[in-house]
């Protein structure tokens, strides 16, 4: 009797699979951490200028958003995604557009309204229509407006000063004001804005990830170079914002240091190389692309110079996120061989 | 244009992996006991079996004849007795019939081989001579060589160049760089019987720039030829196409649905070229071809000639030194293009250069599941052809095929640069394949055995 032959463990199995048998070493996850890592470096100067603060309103952020994203996934039944860095991702970002002073409980409802509204009620990462990030800055703005703009003065410009977490006006707020000034015939002066050198390197009152410069265009050409993002929205984006800001700054007789003003005030940075340029909300064609990252610039400019808000990165984002499928409807590439598509 | 190299807008950087085999000389395979050698190895109609059970056959005797203009000639790889006649899967996944010679291990050659004096190679005879010799595309294709130098129509373009196409973009292949190497001066007598024949004043043989030995040596062996010269192309994925080679060569674009003779040119593979110079000169069809076997799943990786008609399992066993591991992944063809296939048990044809066998141990034998679209674009940048490739997806989910037709679904190549450069893993080119199908038969649906006719609204 052989019946109590032993199992066989089966042997393994040819993979049968479509063509092409190799991959790029990139998958969704590994694009996710390499974004992460374009951030560090506004993640360590946002340290740097707020401290402590900083690391509470992010560290509150990041594990919120995922925790968000696991307890909505699991309620809707779907496989749970925390592994892929989206959640992570996109808390960290909706923590750089907040000011240091921000309380937790709230970042947790922008958290919320990020992961859970934004992203997983359209169906998770890739069928969002909005950038989530901003869609919780959004809401927060409408929603809190005193406290999304209750800006704390960095900790190294405010120990110069003699006190501890001054409350102060965004760089974008002076300027409105001092625009006032000039426009009702005051001498054009930059005295009561901050120095651009402040400007620049990030020593002044605004959200945790928006003020140093250097830091965000040192991730924006990190991420240029893996091939994450095309060069061509940040690039047109911000020459824009320069061109709009310096052509209506040129006609009231502003001095000629408006655009460099603009450019680094605000979310203007973090904007046009990290949130502009999400995969899932901007469009496929270079064409479309270069549309696109123009349309944000005219907004924002237009927000910020004429608008009742002082900052106009955001809602134009999310504007031009709108107009993203429609782009992509109408703007086509032309086939190698001359056909133009309908 | 030869001084810089030559290259076209899109496509992707693949490791070339060709590390295992290009610095090994070409060996040959121990001819095999069977060989089972399908009659419908190239684009066209099938050959129609000439010989019948029991027939005793020579090496180079014609077993199947030509079933139409766009066919070729089948011939015996092996002498011996012919067992039978066999329906056989391809690895395509096409079906074909195949006959099966056993081999009686005397490789006698057919008596009917002559070679051609050099007066008797007229372009009409040259023509008669490649469909009579089974000349087919070795470059993978296998469309018959002759359709090719055919006489353009009346009105038409004239030919006026000939490119060999020496790029050999996929990795881990080899056949054509040894064939570059070993073969050089028969490339070279190739390209001037395709010149007579096609009456271009100039051929070009094109290769990569990562194969420094055969662009040095052909530079050196065309030096004296007034009408020839050595394109060197950039190193990328897919610059063996045949429309973007042409591109890169001549600056001419294919036009949509066109044939590269409609911008004057003819593209063949250098391995055809060596096959041509063969059956022209010496009279000897075509019964044998270079394949590389490589991958980390065999012991011996190598470039071996062999027989057509040889089971993968033979070439694997008794040349590349057996299996190495379990069995993961064989792929008969490039790892980009290539077909994935359930055993060795396949016949080598004309078109495969190479196979590849993968044990669990490699990347390749690994299952990813597909993503969601994130929309990255990653894809809009790689494809050479400059088409949506996630557009036409996406219509082809919905089985939208008016949409994916308006994306131009039928001029994708199937390099598979989408599908590389894909973060998410879609199988991009599987989607497009099958909505190539289904277009083709639109209507009645194609090869969709769920599909339904939508139902008009009234």
């Amino acid at each position: 009797m052989n019946i109590m032959e032993p199992i066989k463990e089966p042997k393994p199995l040819v993979l049968l699979s479509s063509s092409p048998h190799m991959h790029s070493d990139m998958t969704i996850p590994s694009a996710m951490r390499d974004v992460i890592i374009a951030l560090v470096p506004a993640i360590l100067a946002a340290i740097y200028y707020f401290r402590m603060d900083a690391v509470i309103v992010m560290v509150t952020c990041v594990v919120s958003a995922v925790v968000f994203e696991a307890a909505a996934e699991k309620v809707m039944g779907k496989p749970i995604t925390i592994g892929d860095y989206s959640a992570a991702l996109t808390g960290l970002l909706l923590a750089m557009c907040l000011p240091a002073s921000f309380s937790p409980g709230l970042a947790m409802v922008g958290t919320f309204f990020a992961i859970v509204l934004a992203k997983q009620i359209f169906g998770g990462l890739g069928c969002n229509v909005f950038n989530p990030a901003h869609i919780g800055r959004a809401i927060l703005l409408a929603s809190f407006p005193q406290q999304m703009t209750a800006w704390v003065l960095p900790a190294t410009a405010a120990v110069t000063k003699g006190a501890d977490a001054v409350s102060t006006a965004t760089p974008l707020a002076v300027m409105r004001a001092t625009e006032a000034v000039w426009q009702a015939g005051g001498a054009a002066t930059t005295d009561k804005l901050p120095s651009l050198m402040n400007m620049f390197i990030g020593n002044v009152g605004g959200s945790l990830g928006e003020t140093c410069v250097p830091a965000l265009v040192l991730g924006g050409i990190y991420l240029i170079y893996k091939e994450l993002i095309d060069w061509r929205i940040p690039v047109f984006y911000l020459a824009t914002v320069a061109v709009l800001t310096g052509i209506y700054g040129t006609i009231f007789g502003y001095p000629s240091t408006f655009p460099l003003y603009h450019l680094c005030a605000g979310g203007l940075m973090i904007g046009a190389f990290f949130m502009a340029t999400d995969w899932v909300t901007s469009p496929i064609t270079k064409k479309g692309k270069i549309i696109y990252a123009i349309g944000l610039g005219v907004l924002t400019s237009l927000i910020r110079l004429r608008g009742s808000y002082t900052e106009g990165v955001c809602y134009s984002i999310l504007m031009m996120n709108m107009v993203t499928p429609f782009i992509d409807k109408y703007v086509h590439t032309v086939t190698f061989g001359g056909g133009a598509k309908k | 244009m030869s001084a810089q190299e030559a290259s076209f807008i899109g496509g992707v950087h693949v490791p070339p992996s060709k590390g295992l085999t290009d610095k090994l000389p070409i060996e040959r395979c121990p001819v095999p006991d069977t060989v089972c050698i399908p009659l419908g190895m190239h684009i066209g109609k099938p050959a129609a079996a000439v010989v019948k059970p029991g027939d005793k056959v020579t090496i180079g005797q014609v077993i199947g004849k030509a079933g139409g203009f766009v066919s070729s000639n089948v011939h015996a790889s092996v002498s011996g007795m012919v067992m039978g006649l066999q329906k056989r899967y391809m690895p395509n996944g096409m079906i074909s019939n195949c006959i099966l010679i056993k081999n009686d291990g005397l490789d006698t050659m057919c008596e009917d081989l002559k070679p051609h004096t050099d007066a008797e190679l007229t372009p009409e005879f040259i023509r008669t001579e490649l469909q009579e010799k089974g000349i087919v595309g070795m470059g993978g294709a296998t469309f018959p060589t002759h359709v090719k130098y055919a006489p353009p129509k009346e009105g038409a373009r004239p030919i006026d160049t000939v490119i060999l196409n020496g790029i050999e973009c996929e990795p881990y292949v080899t056949c054509d760089h040894r064939t570059l190497l070993e073969s050089a001066d028969d490339i070279i007598q190739g390209l001037k019987y395709f010149l007579r024949a096609s009456n271009a004043p100039k051929g070009i043989i094109a290769i990569e720039d990562n194969k420094p030995d055969a662009i040095a040596l052909m530079q050196k062996k065309v030096a004296n030829e007034p009408n020839i010269e050595v394109q060197v192309c950039a190193e990328k994925y897919p610059q063996g196409s045949e429309k973007h080679l042409i591109y890169a060569c001549t600056g001419r674009t294919v036009p949509d649905r066109g044939l590269p003779g409609d911008v004057g040119a003819i593209v063949d593979n250098v391995g055809t070229a060596v096959a041509a110079c063969r059956a022209l000169r010496d009279g000897i069809p075509l019964y044998e071809r270079v394949v590389t076997c490589s991958g980390n799943g065999v012991n011996k990786p190598g470039n071996y000639i062999t027989r057509i008609g040889t089971s993968y399992k033979d070439i694997v066993e008794k040349a590349a030194g057996g299996v190495k591991g379990d069995l993961g992944k064989i792929v008969s063809g490039g790892m980009m293009m290539g077909f994935a296939v359930n055993s060795l048990d396949y016949p080598v044809i004309k078109g495969t250069g190479a196979v590849l066998v993968f044990n669990h141990e490699s990347e390749f034998s690994d299952y990813v599941e597909p993503h969601n679209c994130v929309h990255c674009a990653r894809c809009v940048d790689a494809c050479p052809m400059h088409l949506e490739p996630t557009v036409i997806v996406t219509a082809i989910k919905k089985q939208d095929w008016d949409a994916a037709e308006a994306n131009y679904c039928h001029a994708c190549i199937e390099c598979g640069s989408c599908a590389f450069q894909c973060p998410a893993h879609i199988p991009l080119v599987q989607y497009i394949r099958m909505g190539k199908l289904f277009i083709r038969g639109k209507g009645n649906g194609g090869h969709n055995p769920y599909y339904q006719v939508p139902q008009v609204k009234k």
